[in-house]
């Protein structure tokens, strides 16, 4: 089945069953690798991308829901979205696989909340599992990024 | 992977030799005389340049190190490239990073023969080989320059890439000199920077060189493969260890769209598909019937009762298992008048979780031979394993090595499962069509390789000052190397490291340590940090509850018994972190300090751990953390490695656990096996102790030392010691 997808800005035109999951579509057909199959059941986040601006799980949200809905992957941020930046700046990353998945639930975060608590950081980003354990520094990022866009 | 490479060198490289001759037989070669580098190293292309096979200048002067080692996380390219930056005084901001190929001859481990990254070995290992290979480097650039300006060479300087004569007010850039630096042979000795030289080494400067690629999604996993023709494929796997396929109905699978093949392997039957969505749908459609004869049939609960029987002496023992001793002196069973202290510990099988489940890219049959696209934590391991099973030596396989979505042991593994998997399928497929075989996390879950269930038994005599007289000490666990190609002549080391060697037996006169390893159909593995997974913990909460018997503070008790053991690293890390957690300080309002010390990977890390109990619940919050592992290459990435070492440890004290049942597992994904999020993750600060000595592990250290000090903390706090992991049963 043909669907329209409209990604980064752009409008690409998919052929996938209805029911594949976002994820895949992103992956195997429109060529974006950023995000990352982790899990499959929306419990890990590496997949997470943006839908009209809130974070979503692309493992489990089917393409047939997403008609009309712009959707931003990593690659969508551009490269120096001030998350980034600060996520180069405290060298977050350590394997990195789940980094795409924990920036985006970052961006998410804070274009609805310019000065997040701790509190708010750990409610936004519980959905993201980081094995190698760089959660200290995600924090601290996400406080980095914060600060560098207030100011 | 392999702690005790490094003790034993010498025989472990025999044992290696054997595998490798061994396997060249099967492939239908028999070369005599060969070196395993030899044998590996025929029919690899790989190119040395001037500088030698880690270095690479450009003509802009460019300088690119080529990293042997896996970077799965641990900060490998910060680390090794920075030794090299080091000595050839390169310009670090102009210093980047390769995966070298597949190559043991050129890039194998120094201390394990072969190439493979494990055992915490990555930095030290390489450490007077990379500063060699700067150093040589240099003297290239400082030779040609000398020739090229008539100047004496000891006058010549070199800073950030810049070759400079002061007196005569010359100066030029690596690129400027290449040509003539590349025609110079390389000393065979290079002079070495003293310590106390190093500009680079030691400093906040040492940042990872792949943050920005990994926060823009651009860094390239296996998942991310793509090429011209690429299939991709899963596998249907058999529900309990050691079942068979015993015949299935492909029909419906065939039938689904972008299905190209389902195929028949050793491990399960594939399907073959145009995409992974295609290849899972086809799973799904396909109906395999298994041969459940052969297949383990215990579950971690009468595995784990099992084990608590043969410890307690109870139970006959099943023929040919018997106690091996790892550590004895003097009657630990004799009478005293001591207090007597005894404990059970219970740990669960483990898996490694890491965040991209395993998979690899294989190419067989085609006209440039049999290529490996994938994370290969074992390039040697992985060449020998495509070896036998595509019938060729095992240098000309081709590994073209990536970035790894975590690891902590399990991508170096003996049967190289899932690459063998891979290439049995791309076989199947042939004429060198690319292959990604993709596992689902249940995959990845049910596949085993866990840290092994085990069970200790503690019984300790206090003597009148309340230290150890007696210690007797029964471990049982799977063995990690038996009937593997570096299966040891004596015990498994890897399964009592850390209580084998401890400062705590070691200061006790009368010492009785047994280890039992029952085989099972489980598979296990090395899981970060290893037998210190299991070891550290017993130790550290053992001492803690000898220390409240003994009516002492545990940092004194432990002080008390490093001088007697003379562990004067451990006391050391000890006494720093106390200090700066301000122990002998009261702790805030609600909250209770626990600490641990432990040495592992040649490190020794000390931590004290502010805990709070909510809901019954152990709160991590700050985690003082001091390590000493010798020069300090990256401060920031040693840090890195204590707090996610840290969140690894505290994880599987407080969530996770592997259930088996029957043969199965019970839980294959992060809903039913919880792991650390990010709320639960404590501060951990780094302080690491100033040292010139060479550089020790530091990507496991960091992992064991967090569980007993959380415990001692509850302990503390509740009067309560923890007996069984994790705290938090789901």
């Amino acid at each position: 089945m043909a669907t329209s997808l409209e990604i980064n800005g752009r409008t690409v035109q998919v052929e996938a069953d209805a029911d594949t999951p976002l994820l895949w579509v992103l992956r195997d057909e429109v060529g974006l690798t950023g995000p990352k199959y982790g899990c499959g059941v929306g419990q890990c986040g590496a997949c997470t991308v943006l839908a009209d601006g809130a974070p979503v799980r692309s493992c489990s949200l089917p393409v047939s829901a997403l008609a009309g809905v712009k959707i931003t992957t990593i690659e969508g941020l551009g490269g120096n979205h001030p998350v980034q930046e600060a996520w180069v700046k405290l060298d977050v990353p350590q394997c990195g696989y789940c980094q795409s998945g924990q920036v985006m639930s970052a961006v998410a975060l804070l274009a609805g909340n310019a000065n997040p608590s701790d509190a708010d950081i750990d409610a936004a980003m519980d959905g993201n599992i980081c094995r190698c354990g760089a959660y200290q520094r995600i924090r601290a990022a996400i406080r980095e990024a914060a600060a560098q866009s207030r100011a | 992977m392999n702690a005790h490479v490094d003790k034993d060198a010498a025989s472990a490289g025999a044992t290696r030799r054997e595998l490798v001759v061994g396997t060249a037989l099967v492939s239908g070669a028999l070369l005599v005389g060969c070196s395993p580098g030899d044998l590996l190293a025929i029919g690899s292309k790989t190119e040395v340049g001037a500088f030698g096979p880690f270095i690479r200048i450009a003509a802009d002067g460019a300088v690119t190190v080529f990293n042997k080692h896996i970077e799965f996380g641990q900060g490998t390219h910060a680390g090794l490239a920075a030794i090299v930056a080091e000595e050839l005084d390169a310009d670090w901001s102009r210093v980047s990073v390769e995966q070298a190929p597949a190559n043991a001859k050129l890039y194998a481990n120094t201390l394990m023969g072969v190439q493979g990254t494990g055992g915490s070995t990555a930095i030290p290992n390489s450490w007077m080989q990379l500063r060699k290979a700067g150093a040589a480097a240099r003297a290239m650039f400082t030779g040609a320059a000398a020739a090229a300006w008539k100047v004496p060479e000891a006058e010549i300087t070199v800073k950030d890439g810049v070759v400079s004569h002061a007196a005569s007010g010359k100066s030029a850039g690596f690129g400027e000199l290449l040509t003539a630096a590349a025609a110079i042979t390389p000393p065979a000795e290079p002079k070495l920077k003293a310590h106390e030289a190093f500009t680079l080494i030691g400093t906040d400067r040492v940042r990872r060189k792949d943050s920005r690629a990994k926060s823009t999604g651009q860094a390239r996993y296996t998942q991310d493969v793509k090429m011209e023709g690429l299939l991709t494929a899963v596998v249907a796997h058999a529900p309990r260890f050691g079942a068979k396929v015993k015949g299935f109905d492909d029909a419906e699978a065939r039938k689904v769209a972008g299905v190209v093949d389902v195929i028949q392997i050793p491990t399960g039957v594939a399907v073959v598909a145009k995409s992974t969505w295609a290849a899972l749908q086809g799973r799904k459609a396909l109906k395999v019937t298994w041969d459940e004869s052969k297949a383990e049939s215990l579950g971690s609960a009468e595995i784990e009762a099992k084990y608590a029987e043969w410890a307690a002496g109870k139970g006959a023992l099943p023929e040919k298992l018997k106690w091996e001793t790892f550590e004895t002196r003097g009657d630990a069973a004799a009478a005293g008048e001591g207090e007597v202290f005894e404990a059970t510990y219970d740990f669960p099988f483990l898996a490694h979780a890491t965040m991209e489940p395993m998979n690899c890219v294989a190419q067989v049959g085609g006209k440039g031979g049999t290529k490996l696209t994938v994370a290969s934590q074992s390039p040697t391991l992985d060449q020998l394993n495509t070896a036998r099973i595509v019938g060729a030596l095992p240098g000309s396989i081709q590994i073209e090595n990536l970035f790894a979505g975590g690891s902590f042991g399990r991508r170096a593994n003996f049967q190289s499962d899932f690459v063998a998997e891979c290439v049995h399928i791309a076989k199947k497929v042939g004429k060198g069509t690319p292959v990604k075989l993709v596992w689902t996390r249940e995959d990845d879950m049910a596949a085993g390789y866990f840290r092994p269930l085990t069970h200790h038994r503690v019984k300790v005599r206090l003597d009148k000052d309340g230290f150890p007289a007696a210690w007797t000490h029964r471990v049982v666990t799977q063995s990690l190397m038996k009937g593997s190609p570096m299966a040891p002549k004596g015990i498994d080391s890897s399964t009592v490291e850390g209580a084998m060697g401890s400062p705590y037996l070691k200061a006790t006169p009368a010492v009785d340590g047994q280890v039992l390893m029952p085989e099972l159909g489980v598979p296990v593995l090395w899981w970060r940090s290893v037998g210190a997974t299991h070891t550290a913990f017993v130790m550290e909460h053992t001492i803690d509850q000898l220390a409240r018997k003994a009516g002492k503070d545990p940092v004194a008790y432990r002080l008390a018994l490093f001088e007697k053991a003379g562990a004067s690293r451990h006391a050391a890390v000890l006494k720093l972190a106390a200090e700066k957690a301000g122990w002998d300080k009261p702790a805030p309002a609600g909250v209770t300090r626990g600490v641990a010390v432990h040495e592992s990977f040649g490190s020794v890390v000390a931590q004290v751990a502010e805990v709070r109990i909510v809901d019954g619940v152990p709160k991590v919050g700050r985690v003082v953390s001091a390590i000493d592992c010798g020069t300090a290459i990256s401060p920031n990435q040693i840090a890195a490695q204590v707090e996610g070492g840290t969140c690894f440890g505290l994880s599987a004290t407080l969530h996770d656990e592997m259930i088996v049942k029957a043969g199965a597992v019970e839980r294959t994904n992060f809903d039913s096996y919880p792991v650390l999020r990010n709320s639960e993750a404590p501060t951990v600060e780094t302080h690491i102790l100033p040292s010139t000595n060479a550089p020790s592990g530091v990507g496991e250290p960091g992992t064991p030392v967090i569980g007993p000090a959380v415990a001692n903390a509850v302990l503390a706090a509740t009067g309560k010691a923890t007996f069984r992991l994790p705290m938090i049963r789901a």
